[in-house]
């Protein structure tokens, strides 16, 4: 089984009410959780990415947690206070350019000593566009492109010093770049970082199973784990991949408490903190995309249709076919006789391993026995405190399953995973 | 005559490019013991070697008190990714961040990107400017008491205290706000090789410190008025700005070197005027410099990091301290604090609370 931590920012996740919740944003608090992460042997700590402040109705949103630093020099000053946990980073493949990313990339694998991940994420819209130069927006086709040959083209420089650290030139043509020089560091300790791949659409999948090391899943569920898992590890084959090439890591909660019981109540109070009244409304707004602020959250869903292509919740990924979701919304609240806000949080809940620490162990291993992941990116509710229970109660019992590592084996992050190292094509 | 204004001394770290973080800890280190206000890391795309502001990211949490001032380029980058990586390293560092703003006029680094041709220095600092201005503008785009954590009403942020800035420049726009909050210093140091015309008008107008070269007192006093005259075209008064004079620095054994002083090597383009000597020679150079008036201070490149920079702290600076012209420890905390540079106020909410007196 393979872990990793989410450092929970920037969205209703953080539970900022919560008196334990510290700041977001201070280096000690990504200190805390990193060092919780590695006293856990995780395999990598995670950052998201936003590029854009969200905005509702053309005013930034302000209920939930915003504020982050920049991804890879936070990662950068982590590898100061940590020795194995690797560290990844989510950047978009749209508003960068493959030749400054390739080597602040190389960098970090370099001065970690080969830890670095790099998440490429694809989300794009004309709205994020506007704090770069292109005005960046691409449509879904071409950002796969893009992405692919952005990380096709890193790897050209990631191979470009031979192994004995003469630098060659490099000389790139393609449909997005057309680049050449020479790269300024030789190949770093894990030949390329390791990339990871989150997004969902078949495009985004076919682009996992021909570049990526990892993916991170919103696929939760035993059975959508177990359809997700069979379908991504099939496309592997047509790109001369085995299937423990690529790993399948959901991003998921763990609650734990002495028993069952507690845990469950413990549960369902931190999500309706997460799902407030005003969140629940600004989460049916983002599928309606109009303003629905009259409506009671705890009453029923409104009769009216959503705006399709309407612009007003924009810095969130888009939602493809708001009509299909409302129906089911509807359908489910009117089924089981949920309000607005129960039936957000039925419906936006993600996987969930909640129990005792002994019930908790043994559904994630039974998840990864299964073929339903190959191991989870832990999301916790609070920061920076919110792995710890997890790492000094149920890793202990992952440990006595042997379901996971007692003990780091390797020093990068490859060695964690799994994954050979890739061979040098100079 | 002394100038009564404090002494402020720089170091650069890079040279050959290596590729450990405990090369550059070790150097950051040594200046931090010398109490220098900042190191340099200076960097371009073409030129082999790590990413300059990832190195200092690294060494942030392992050093307590110095500087950390990379080299960006604004040529080949996005301002709001960089504006978004030096707040970074200012919250990394607990304000201790800056940046030298630099420009890629060759056709070697422009190629690294193809997207676009190279451009004259002129248009290019014009451009580095704007994102000067625009990076500033989003380090100040949500005010220092932005978070609000109101459990009553349920706002994580006060969103009239978060601002859009509408940047509209010649190559590039952005529309904000920040993602990264206000970073500790407010705004982290901007720093400006000030040699050439075109960059000292930039400098003079964005920078909060500005290197010149110079090879005498008077030429470095007239530097530094000039750089002070452009500044105040634009309203900004002299403590806001400092000026350094950039020295690359040979401290190779005196036997080599039996003609101390200026400009007796061959040069090293880029990082200021030759000196060559011993480090008692340098300290001498400085003191005189210093109480002539010449500078607000000297940002040093030794030509061999690890050999000249234990030199210049255990040589030149500790005599300069014994003689008291400088500093034996930080009084401070913040770069903005070792350099005597006031935090500057966000200027969205000096202007909100101007309108709500109005
Ligand atoms: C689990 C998960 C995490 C993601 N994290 C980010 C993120 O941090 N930043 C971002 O810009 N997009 C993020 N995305 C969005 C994806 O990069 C992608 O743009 C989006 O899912 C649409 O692509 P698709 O059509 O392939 O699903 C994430 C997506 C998933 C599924």
């Amino acid at each position: 089984m393979h872990l990793a931590a989410h450092f929970p920012g920037v969205n209703s996740t953080t539970v900022w009410s919560d008196p334990r919740s510290g700041s977001q944003i201070d280096f000690a608090s990504f200190e805390h959780l990193a060092r919780t992460a590695e006293r856990g042997k995780f395999d990598f700590f995670f950052l998201a990415e936003g590029l854009r402040l969200r905005e509702y109705d053309g005013r930034v949103h302000d209920l939930d947690v915003v504020g982050r630093p920049e991804s890879l020099t936070v990662l950068n000053a982590l590898a100061a206070v940590t020795d194995r946990l690797g560290l990844a980073a989510t950047v978009n493949a749209t508003f960068n350019e493959p030749y400054e990313l390739a080597r602040r990339f190389a960098t970090l694998d370099h001065l970690s000593g080969g830890r670095a991940a790099w998440n490429v994420v694809t989300s794009s819209d004309a709205f994020t566009g506007e704090n770069f130069r292109r005005g960046g927006f691409l449509d879904r086709a071409d950002r796969y492109t893009r992405a692919a040959e952005f990380v096709a083209t890193a790897r050209e420089l990631w191979d470009s010093w031979t192994p004995d650290g003469t630098p060659r030139p490099v000389a790139h043509r393609g449909q997005h770049f057309d680049i050449s020089g020479e790269f300024t560091l030789p190949r770093s300790p894990q030949g390329h970082p390791v990339v990871i791949q989150a997004g969902d659409s078949d495009e985004g999948r076919e682009f996992a199973a021909s570049a990526a090391d990892v993916i991170f899943t919103r696929h939760g569920t035993l059975e959508a784990g177990r359809t997700f898992y069979a379908d991504v590890k099939g496309r592997l084959a047509a790109y001369g991949r085995g299937p423990d090439d690529l790993k399948i890591m959901p991003g998921v909660r763990a609650v734990v408490a002495d028993t069952d019981e507690e845990a469950q109540e413990h549960a369902a109070g931190i999500r309706r903190l997460q799902v407030s009244p005003q969140n629940a409304i600004l989460a049916l707004e983002q599928v309606w995309g109009r303003d629905l602020s009259s409506y009671d959250p705890d009453g029923p869903f409104p009769a009216i249709d959503p705006e399709p292509d309407s612009e007003f919740a924009q810095g969130r990924v888009r939602i493809a076919d708001p009509f299909a979701v409302a129906a089911r919304w509807r359908a489910l609240s009117e089924e089981k006789g949920l309000s607005i806000r129960e039936t957000v949080i039925e419906t936006t809940t993600r996987q969930s391993f909640v129990g005792s620490p002994e019930t908790v162990a043994a559904e994630m291993t039974d998840f990864v026995d299964q073929r339903a992941a190959d191991g989870f990116i832990l999301v916790p509710h609070l920061t920076p405190g919110g792995l710890d229970d997890f790492v000094d109660r149920v890793v202990p019992l992952l440990q006595e399953r042997g379901a996971f590592r007692s003990e780091y084996t390797g020093s990068t992050l490859r060695t964690h995973l799994g994954l050979a190292e890739p061979v040098w094509k100079g | 005559m002394t100038t009564g204004r404090p002494l402020h001394l720089a170091a650069e770290i890079g040279g050959p490019p290596r590729y450990e973080p405990d090369h550059y800890l070790g150097l950051a280190r040594l200046a931090e013991g010398g109490a220098l206000d900042y190191v340099t890391l200076g960097d371009s795309f073409a030129r082999p070697g790590p990413d300059a502001l990832s190195v200092l990211a690294r060494i942030a949490p392992a050093t307590d008190r110095i500087g950390l001032v990379p080299t960006v380029d604004t040529t080949h980058t996005e301002p709001f990714h960089v504006s978004s990586a030096v707040a970074t390293l200012d919250w990394v560092s607990r304000g201790r961040a800056g940046w030298t703003a630099d420009v890629s006029t060759t056709e070697a680094v422009a190629r690294l990107f193809g997207r676009r041709a190279a451009a004259p220095a002129e248009a290019l600092w014009r451009e580095a400017g704007e994102a000067a201005d625009a990076g500033a503008r989003l380090w100040d785009s949500w005010e220092d008491d932005a978070e609000i954590r109101d459990t009553a009403t349920g706002r994580f942020i006060d969103r009239d205290k978060v601002h859009h800035i509408d940047f509209e420049g010649e190559a590039f726009s952005v529309r904000g706000p920040a993602i990264v909050p206000r970073p500790p210093q407010g705004r982290p140091v901007t720093v400006i090789d000030g040699t050439t015309a075109t960059a000292r008008a930039v400098a003079a107008r964005h920078a909060d410190v500005v290197h010149v070269r110079a090879t005498s007192p008077e030429q470095a006093a007239a530097a530094r008025a000039d750089v002070l005259r452009l500044a105040a075209a634009h309203g900004r008064p002299a403590r806001e700005l400092r000026v350094l004079v950039a020295l690359a620095v040979d401290l190779g054994d005196a036997e080599t070197a039996p003609e101390p002083g200026l400009a007796s090597g061959p040069p090293l383009a880029g990082h200021g005027t030759y000196f060559r000597g011993g480090p008692v020679d340098l300290a001498e150079l400085i003191s005189q410099w210093y109480r002539a008036g010449a500078a607000d201070g000297f940002h040093l490149t030794p030509i061999t990091p690890a050999r000249d920079l234990e030199r210049i702290v255990n040589g030149t600076v500790a005599l300069l301290q014994h003689r008291s012209l400088f500093r034996t420890f930080h009084p401070g905390h913040t770069l903005r604090e070792h350099l005597g540079l006031a935090r500057p106020a966000s200027r969205y909410a000096l202007a909100r609370t101007a309108g709500e007196q109005r």
